[in-house]
């Protein structure tokens, strides 16, 4: 296979890849004097057209993507994302509008907000949404924001936030940045909050208990309203952490489960693509105590129109420019009109059953720390296959083989070893079958030729890359004296 | 319709392995007083053609595509060659995950090299990172990371940044022990260097500047940086417009120790506001306490160049709480629509680009100042954006104009009191002469 070169090192003087129009007003020779102006950009590419698109296309063959395959990814929640919702974004009404047009030219943006956000009140029972957040980790930090917030105006904002140690990382990183301390809370042995454990680290000190229903595991936390009282009692708030919502459409909502302030993830639950990345889109549900607090400016309602009300006391105030990644928002809107109702229930079910499918095909091949029913996803580990001194790593690697991308492994880490798999409701079982094949041969291979673990990926445009070379000696961009290694 | 892809013979084979007697039966683990005992109260799902007539029908009711529109002030209106379009909409760049893996996601991990290289070519700067949300937050980063880097806690940010940066500095900086202070902007519209001077001291983090800035003014970056460093404070580059960055000098060569910004010129469309592509830049001596992912070169078994995402300990996935950002999703999609604009742009055409910003709107400048009655409000050197003072209620003017749909700018007053009848005006390559001439005409009117 031809090894697709950085663009810098195509680039040659002279080659341009686009023009711009005939300059239509008097040129002036002065018009740039006294200007702090550069030379040249050093470095910068010179490159024609066809080379660019040749670039991107053959990158894009480098990738793997839910376009070609299964992407069983635990709490990524990684389904199909469909076609006419980049064509709903793409429309002039939604794509070509600047943000700060006045109201009477952007009444079907804000329709498309005030609309998803009611629509995201109806599904998660909760009152009132924001849609600024950018992605779930900025959901979470706005979350937080509006916890602090409320209680500093009851007096006291209290010092810490407790975390069940199964959780995502993102949510002690957003705690802190609020100025939390955070406090472990641990799992039981059904892997869910230890409620004596709870109890005793729910002091007046707790400003709020970050929880993720169905959690990492897959498992729904039974207890929820005991949980939400008991926090509620001692002055405390419920937040939840909505990663895994798919679990739980038309089936239970947040709101009904007494949690105070939700983030969801659009990128997940509602389909937008993942973009290698993102953008993503992280709205925040509350219930209406916290609903003034929300990041401003909001849509409202006034005499028949849209308008954008700024002046909001109790507001946390902004956390990014404009109103969000709106763009992303359309796209999820356009996913909840067409589902409907009766389709983000089955799209639940059907997430919960192929889940259920694969777990008790592959239980007893690799171990189920957890017994607990589980819902949208499950959590083996790769405990019977370390006897043969085989890896998670080692498995992940060897899927890419079988042409299936890796499951979840960096948590939850009361998982040793964890391979979190997620399969979404979109999956053909085809495709199901040829994940829970291959991870039958992966575990005899474990046993027979745990070699062949070892050096995959086999038949990928790279082998097994250096991370700690990477991490040893950061080499971050191209400059001249960068050299190709020779192919080995 | 719900996208699923299982048969009904499918569904009942897989509820038999799955030891299930039914669909509710996988929920059985969930105790009935938190079930939802009703149908969720939305309309009823609709096909794909109901679906784009609904949205059309949503979408038409924005009528700004009729507009003449100046509008800027962190969001710009500029071309974007067909291959952005093309290529970026490939499922293989939509489709997939955070390149965690990286033997199957080489495609993302060299695009998002690629996108730093250009980000420390175009700002000047050693390293940067894969991208943040938006040039408010990124900022908003910037400030953190100072702190994070020299310990100190008073934070110097001009009047003239972006009221929706300050904004988001304000929220994120809440909840911690740092102090912001506001510098005055002189008559030019740069930064007033002598009331920099006076703020600066010793307990000074860092002094962000925006170039241009707010009001499209040209910043003496180097005079400000000069005074920070002179007190061992960081110099914090801002640039709400990154097209600027091909023409003028890099803010890394004029003393900028981080550079920040807001790439939604790059091949963004304005999107109401977003997604947008936050983007940061500093230092290698920063590098620990960057924010965000990174991509890195590295070699596979077998020797050969391959990608990775590199020093994740910085991260919340990792830290957890120690993290140095709680950003985990970014922006990935949106840098790589602004790598193939920029290669596409490439090295002339980005500085054309660039200079034909600045030649517009010296011309739109010029013009708009024949006007009887309207002046420039600054006299400092502007690349896209200027003010123009008017003579008489702002209001009655805009809605004169409003009525034949021209848009003359952004309306300084709510966010500036001290600017009254003041207007900031945007003019990029998409505006013809003609575009300007008849703004001129219809500003003349109902000034008339």
């Amino acid at each position: 296979m031809n090894r697709e070169p950085l663009i810098f090192e195509v680039s040659e003087k002279g080659k341009r890849a686009f023009r711009l129009p005939k300059l239509d007003i008097p040129r002036r020779k002065d018009s740039l004097e006294g200007y702090p102006l550069r030379e040249e950009i050093e470095g910068f590419p010179h490159v024609s057209e066809v080379e660019v698109v040749r670039h991107f296309t053959r990158l894009s063959q480098l990738n793997y993507a839910v376009d070609l395959g299964f992407y069983p990814l635990g709490s990524c929640t990684m389904k199909y994302n469909p076609r006419v919702n980049e064509r709903a974004a793409a429309l002039p009404g939604f794509s070509a509008v600047h943000p700060l047009a006045p109201e009477e030219y952007i009444q079907g943006c804000l329709e498309a907000v005030k609309r998803t956000e009611e629509l995201l009140c109806e599904i998660t029972g909760m009152d009132a949404f924001t849609l600024q957040p950018a992605a779930g980790a900025q959901g979470e930090l706005v979350g937080m924001m509006l916890i602090r917030a409320r209680l500093t105006d009851r007096g006291d904002p209290r010092r810490i936030v407790l975390i069940p140690d199964s959780a995502h990382g993102t949510n002690p990183s957003s705690a802190h940045l609020c100025g939390y301390g955070v406090q472990e809370i641990k799992s039981d042995g059904s892997g869910r909050v230890d409620l004596a454990d709870l109890d005793r680290a729910m002091t007046p000190e707790v400003a709020a208990l970050m929880l993720t229903n169905p959690n990492t595991l897959g498992v729904f936390e039974t207890d929820i309203k005991k949980i939400a009282g008991l926090v509620h009692s001692r002055g405390g708030f419920l937040y939840m952490d909505g990663a895994n919502m798919n679990a739980l459409c038309g089936i239970c909502r947040p709101g009904d489960m007494e949690v105070d302030v939700i983030h969801l993830n659009l990128h997940k639950t509602f389909s937008t693509p993942h973009g290698g990345g993102g953008p993503g889109a992280g709205p925040v549900g509350v219930r209406e105590e916290l609903a003034p607090y929300l990041p401003g400016p909001v849509v409202a309602r006034r005499d028949g129109r849209l308008i954008l009300v700024e002046d909001l006391p109790r507001s946390i105030g902004r956390v990014r420019s404009f109103y969000g990644n709106f763009l992303v928002v359309v796209k999820a809107l356009a996913y909840i009109l067409t589902l409907g109702a009766e389709g983000l229930r089955e799209m639940s079910e059907v997430a919960v059953l192929n889940a259920n499918y694969i777990r008790r095909s592959l239980e007893g091949i690799y171990h189920l720390k957890y017994q607990t029913p589980t819902l949208h996803e499950c959590v083996f580990s790769d405990k019977l296959q370390k006897e043969h001194g085989v890896t998670n790593l080692d498995i992940a690697k060897r899927l890419i083989d079988y042409g299936v991308h890796p499951p979840t492994m960096s948590f939850p880490l009361i998982v040793p070893g964890a391979l979190m798999i997620e399969p979404t409701e979109t999956e053909p079982r085809r495709e199901l079958d040829i994940f829970i094949e291959a991870m039958k041969a992966i575990a005899r291979e474990a046993e027979e030729n745990p070699e062949i673990l070892k050096s995959a990926p086999h038949v990928s445009y790279v082998r097994r890359l250096n991370e700690t070379a990477a991490a040893r000696n950061p080499v971050l961009r191209w400059t001249r004296d960068l050299k190709e290694p020779s192919a080995g | 319709m719900s996208y699923i892809s299982l048969s009904e013979k499918d569904k009942k084979e897989m509820l038999e392995r799955a030891g299930a007697a039914s669909m509710e039966d996988l929920f059985g683990s969930l105790p009935g007083e938190i079930r939802l005992h009703r149908r969720l109260d939305l309309p009823e799902g609709l096909s794909e053609p109901e679906l784009l007539a609904r949205l059309e029908e949503i979408a038409g009711k924005s009528t700004y595509g009729r507009c003449l529109s100046f509008l800027g002030a962190g969001a710009y209106r500029h071309v974007i060659p067909t291959a952005v379009e093309a290529l970026s909409s490939r499922g293989e760049f939509l489709s997939p995950y955070t390149p965690y893996q990286p033997e199957v996601s080489q495609g993302t991990l060299q695009v998002i090299f690629e996108f730093q290289t250009l980000i420390c070519q175009l700002t000047g700067m050693d390293i940067a990172n894969a991208s943040l949300y938006d040039g408010a937050s990124a900022a908003a980063e910037a400030t953190l990371m100072a702190n994070r880097l020299n310990g100190r806690t008073r934070l110097l940010l001009p009047r003239s940044l972006h009221p929706h940066y300050r904004r988001t500095i304000e929220t994120y900086t809440r909840n911690t022990n740092l102090e912001l202070v506001e510098v005055a902007y002189g008559a030019g519209g740069g930064l007033d260097l002598r009331d920099l001077e006076s703020k600066l001291d010793d307990r000074t983090a860092a002094v962000l500047c925006q170039i241009p800035n707010y009001f499209g003014v040209v910043e003496d970056f180097k005079a400000a940086a000069d005074l920070a460093h002179g007190r061992r404070a960081l110099a914090v580059a801002v640039v709400a417009e990154a097209v600027s960055l091909g023409i003028l000098e890099a803010p890394g060569r004029l003393g900028a120790d981080i550079v920040t910004g807001e790439g939604q010129s790059f091949g963004l469309p304005l999107g109401f506001g977003g997604p947008y592509l936050g983007f940061m830049g500093c230092g290698r001596d920063f590098l620990r306490q960057l924010p965000g992912r990174i991509s890195g070169l590295t070699v596979d078994l077998e020797g050969r160049r391959g990608f990775v995402l590199t020093l994740s300990t910085r991260e919340q996935h990792i830290r957890r709480e120690k993290a140095t950002s709680n950003i985990c999703t970014n922006q990935a999609w949106c840098a790589l629509r602004a790598t193939i604009f920029l290669e596409t742009m490439g090295h002339d055409g980005l500085r054309e680009l660039a200079g034909r910003n600045i030649h517009k709107a010296r011309y739109a400048l010029e013009t708009l100042a024949e006007v009887p009655g309207v002046e420039p409000r600054f006299s400092g050197r502007v690349f896209n954006e200027f003010v123009l003072q008017l003579p008489e209620n702002w209001a009655a003017v805009d809605t004169g104009l409003r009525g034949k749909d021209i848009l003359a700018g952004v309306e300084l007053e709510r966010d500036f009191p001290e600017l009254k009848d003041c207007v900031l005006v945007s003019v990029t390559e998409m505006h013809t002469k003609e575009d300007i001439d008849r703004l001129a005409s219809s500003l003349r009117e109902a000034l008339r």
